[in-house]
């Protein structure tokens, strides 16, 4: 099955960021190119999940450039990167834990929807039309992650592999062109990952959609991803094919111990 | 669309479409939720698809006569698929979806299929798996299009084309189709069945469209089925109960067929839909109550004391005012109460408000079961077939309902107990043969034209009749007392804990039972008195649990003690598995029934051990995961020996 790659469509130039005294990020570059998967490992506290935020401009780093589609960044934010396409999910599960899962994913929806609060408040002509719309795309949502049978819990109710799943829907209701993933199978079992790694290599092949992942299961990065990027203590120690990265002597001391 | 000649007798499945098309062309046929929204086909839209699909299937290269094997869930485009193969005079062969590709190519090497329509890629990617094995294999159809994609192989197509190229077909030659069902006879074969292969290989059982629309028509005229009836559609295809019920049944009638969004959603689709008909299999009805007795007992308590005093009055009157019998004016109106505080709410949760029949077969229903649906007013009926029989030998009469017996013989059908106990039936709707069989087809088939079931019963002083057993299954104790073993075991699984039981005991001295927990009801238990566990080989490892168990099983003995014959079966020793018998280990058949010989076999050790006197064993198994890897499950089970009860013996 070829994969066709297009041009670099995120570039990360010399990004570096410190908290007080303690660097997090020291002197990064790295591309990702569309309809790539581009994974991040490194042990913990290397930085991974600092690098996605500065992507999505939750933090902003002392130095560097963000790239994105041509367009330069310094100062990235999270409203102007979910305007440019790139959503996210989260380590530790961000959902409305109250809401129904339809309603979640609902909110994926928040930045499109064009009618303001008064029409919305009588769900009257154009507010009515808009979420029958927003509705039907989350439908398709739903179906691609085989939902259907808990749309209408609260996702409180739910077990944690299938709150993973609703937290990686409300990333693709907002029909995102890049999706950053932190750890999406952080905690999950064989079966559940399994489904993860299908629903991660569905996400991208139907919808090409380039995906950004931080993974901690070796196993999965080396399947599934184009790319791999290596952290450790906030430096870039490997960048490559999973191969390569696996015959990095640098790579193999650092993080993944004796090869396997 | 082909017109019909006048006087063409509705004898086929095609014709009765052309039929329902003509005569309630906008009325629903079938309804199914995609997207969150019931999508719905009128009788008119279903006969323009089934003739383009029939087209397309002619344009390449499907012969009369041939086999097209249908894999997938219920849906329609699966079903009219069915009548799409009967228009050009071929055979659908649907098969169980959730085979393995092994299994899968028994049968397609067996029916010669050299087309075959498949829901999705899950399915696809199975036949790829054994393409090499399948020479005859010329074309595969899917219907779902997700991630089917890269998928460029030239003998996989989407359905959706051949609907096309079927339409263009339809232009060029208008009256091929036409042609093609009028050429159509009612002693054709309308569908290959395979039966379940509880023993030996599975056989393909050909049944005629003359067989399934008299089976069909009678029992519609039996319960008054009418063209406004709905009935959910969710059990697989290629069960003989399936056809009859979401297909024969629907194209006789003209009632709507509802197909489910997905396996997991059925619950919350049958509440939707509403169907005035209905039928399961008793382990359906069986997790049903389970859920709803967990639901309750983690009601508050005034709901659970309104609950139990309530269903103490439906189950001293409930099943007798359905069947019209006296009952106590009190009673009536405590049960008018009961249906306005409890009953109904209860129906309209388990999505069967608007039920007028539903029905149970497959395996024997556990009496409190039973009289449990039947006491809060759904009107389930037992009733008694099998694939070869078209599932249509004795139904329950509305009004004469027995907890213990599957009701009379059908209209038309003839049935009598041989000398040995074997229940003998005669009638239309009999299989033509075994496929490529005829060894097996002499067997089952005597010389008076009477099918041989295999099943030993008895009729009771109404006419009813009485299943016991599997007539091969029906032994003996060492002491001689008679011994059946699914009875003992329709007892224990009657138990919301309880979810699968095998029994032992043939030519034995006591019985002793295997027992499966049901994590659902038995892991709530445990939640909720603190236990901690991490799956089902710890839960059944706890020594709470192998008490609760015990419990039922003590009680068990004592329903034993006075059932006569039945005394001597009390369950002396038991054991709950390690694991859950399960279908992909072959410990199931596809319709759930377990393979008691092959368990048997398989965990020779742990019989030894019950009949040995050991008080725990260890055990080593291995297991198929669902993605076809192997591990193993091992543990150390402890034997447990509930209280028996002395049986009196009175002198003759």
């Amino acid at each position: 099955m070829g994969r066709e790659f297009g041009e670099v469509i995120l570039d990360l130039q010399s990004v570096s960021l410190a908290f007080g005294g303690v660097k997090a990020l020291t002197d990064i570059s790295f591309n990702v190119r569309e309809h790539e998967i581009r994974a991040i490992i490194g042990p913990n506290g290397a930085g991974k999940s600092s690098m996605l935020n500065v992507i999505n401009g939750v933090y902003r780093p002392q130095q560097g450039e963000i790239i994105l589609r041509g367009q330069h960044f310094t100062r990235m934010n999270p409203y102007k990167a979910a305007r440019a396409g790139i959503s996210r999910t989260f380590q530790n599960i961000a959902l409305f834990k109250g809401m129904s899962v339809i309603d979640n994913l609902m909110t994926g929806r928040n930045l499109k929807i064009g009618s303001n609060l008064l029409q919305q408040a009588f769900w009257w002509g154009p507010a009515r039309r808009e979420e029958l719309a927003h509705r039907a795309k989350v439908e398709e949502v739903i179906d691609f992650l085989e939902i259907q049978h808990i749309r209408k819990t609260p996702v409180g109710r739910l077990p944690y592999g299938l709150q993973k799943r609703v937290d990686l829907g409300r990333a693709l209701a907002m029909e995102p062109s890049i999706l950053l993933l932190d750890e999406p199978m952080a905690g999950m079992n064989v079966e559940e990952k399994q489904d993860m790694c299908r629903f991660i290599l569905d996400v991208n092949d139907q919808f090409g959609t380039t995906i950004v992942l931080i993974e901690h299961d070796m196993g999965v990065v080396m399947d599934i991803s184009d790319r791999v990027v290596v952290l450790d203590y906030g430096r870039k120690i490997g960048d490559g094919v999973p191969d390569e990265v696996r015959a990095n002597p640098e790579v193999v001391s650092a993080y993944l111990g004796a090869s396997h | 669309m082909p017109e019909m000649a006048s006087g063409q007798a509705l004898d086929t499945f095609p014709r009765l479409l052309v039929e329902h098309a003509r005569v309630r062309g906008g009325k629903p046929a079938m309804r199914e939720k995609d997207l969150g929204i019931w999508q719905c086909w009128t009788w008119h839209d279903v006969a323009e698809e089934v003739h383009a699909l029939a087209s397309g299937l002619a344009e390449m290269g499907l012969r009369r006569g041939d086999n097209l094997a249908i894999v997938g869930d219920n849906r329609p485009r699966m079903y009219m698929m069915m009548t799409a193969v009967q228009c050009l005079g071929c055979v659908p062969v649907p098969l169980y979806q959730d085979a393995v590709a092994n299994e899968m190519l028994f049968a397609l090497l067996d029916a010669e299929v050299r087309f075959i329509f498949v829901e999705d890629q899950e399915q696809v990617d199975k036949l790829l798996e054994i393409r090499d094995q399948l020479p005859l294999l010329e074309h595969i159809f899917y219907d779902d299009a997700r991630g089917m994609r890269h998928y460029t192989l030239p003998y996989i197509h989407d359905i959706r084309e051949l609907v096309a190229m079927g339409r263009v077909h339809n232009r060029n030659h208008p009256d091929l189709l036409a042609h093609e069902i009028a050429a159509g006879a009612a002693d054709d074969v309308s569908v290959m069945l395979y039966t379940s292969g509880t023993t030996g290989k599975p056989k393909g059982v050909r049944l005629t469209h003359a067989a399934f629309i008299s089976a069909a028509r009678g029992g519609a005229a039996f319960d008054h089925l009418s063209a406004d009836d709905d009935i959910l559609s969710y059990l697989p295809m290629a069960w003989v109960g399936d056809h009859l019920f979401s297909f024969a049944q629907a194209m006789v009638t003209g009632f709507t067929i509802n197909c489910p969004e997905s396996a997991e959603t059925v619950m919350n689709d049958l509440r939707e839909i509403g169907p005035t008909y209905y039928f399961a299999p008793p382990r359906v009805f069986e997790n049903l109550l389970t859920q709803v007795m967990i639901r309750m007992e983690d009601a508050s308590r005034i709901k659970q004391k309104m609950f139990h005093f309530f269903m103490a009055v439906a189950r001293r009157s409930g099943a007798e005012i359905l069947d019209r019998q006296p009952v106590s004016l009190l009673d009536r109106i405590l049960y008018a109460l009961g249906d306005v505080l409890v009953y109904g709410p209860l129906k309209n949760v388990l999505g069967m408000s608007r039920i007028r029949v539903a029905y149970t077969a497959g395996a024997a229903i556990g009496p409190d079961l039973f009289r449990f649906y039947r006491s809060i007013g759904i009107n389930l009926k037992q009733l008694y077939g099998q694939t070869e029989t078209c599932a249509y030998v004795c139904l329950q009469p509305d009004g004469q309902i027995r907890f213990d017996s599957v009701g009379k013989p059908a209209p038309g059908v003839e049935v009598k107990i041989a000398d040995n106990g074997e229940i003998l039936v005669r009638g239309p709707m009999l299989l033509k043969e075994y496929y490529k069989r005829p060894d097996a087809t002499a067997e089952a088939i005597n010389a008076d034209g009477y099918f041989m079931t295999g099943d030993a019963g008895l009729f009771d002083a109404d006419g009813h009749l009485k299943i016991i057993d599997r007539a091969k299954d029906v032994g003996k104790l060492a002491n001689g007392a008679m011994y059946a073993p699914n009875y003992i075991e329709n007892k224990l699984k009657f138990f919301p804990y309880i979810k699968e039981a095998v029994v032992f005991g043939d030519r034995r001295e006591m019985v002793c039972a295997f027992i499966n927990i049901d994590i659902g009801a038995v892991g709530n238990w445990a939640e909720r008195r603190g236990i901690a566990y991490a799956g089902y080989t710890d839960l059944a490892a706890k020594p709470e649990v192998h008490g609760l168990i015990e419990e039922c099983v003590e009680k068990a003995n004592a329903e034993l003690l006075r059932e006569g014959p039945l005394a001597d079966s009390q369950i002396h020793r038991f054991l709950i598995l390690h694991k859950e018998l399960d279908p992909d280990d072959d410990e199931l058949t596809r319709t759930r029934k377990v393979r008691r010989n092959f368990v048997a076999e398989k965990y020779a050790p742990l019989i030894d051990a019950l009949y040995g006197g050991r008080s725990s064993q260890y055990i080593e198994t291995a297991v198929k995961f669902e993605d076809g890897r192997q591990g193993k499950v091992a543990a150390d089970l402890a034997i447990r020996d509930p209280k028996t009860f002395p049986v009196e013996r009175r002198a003759a």
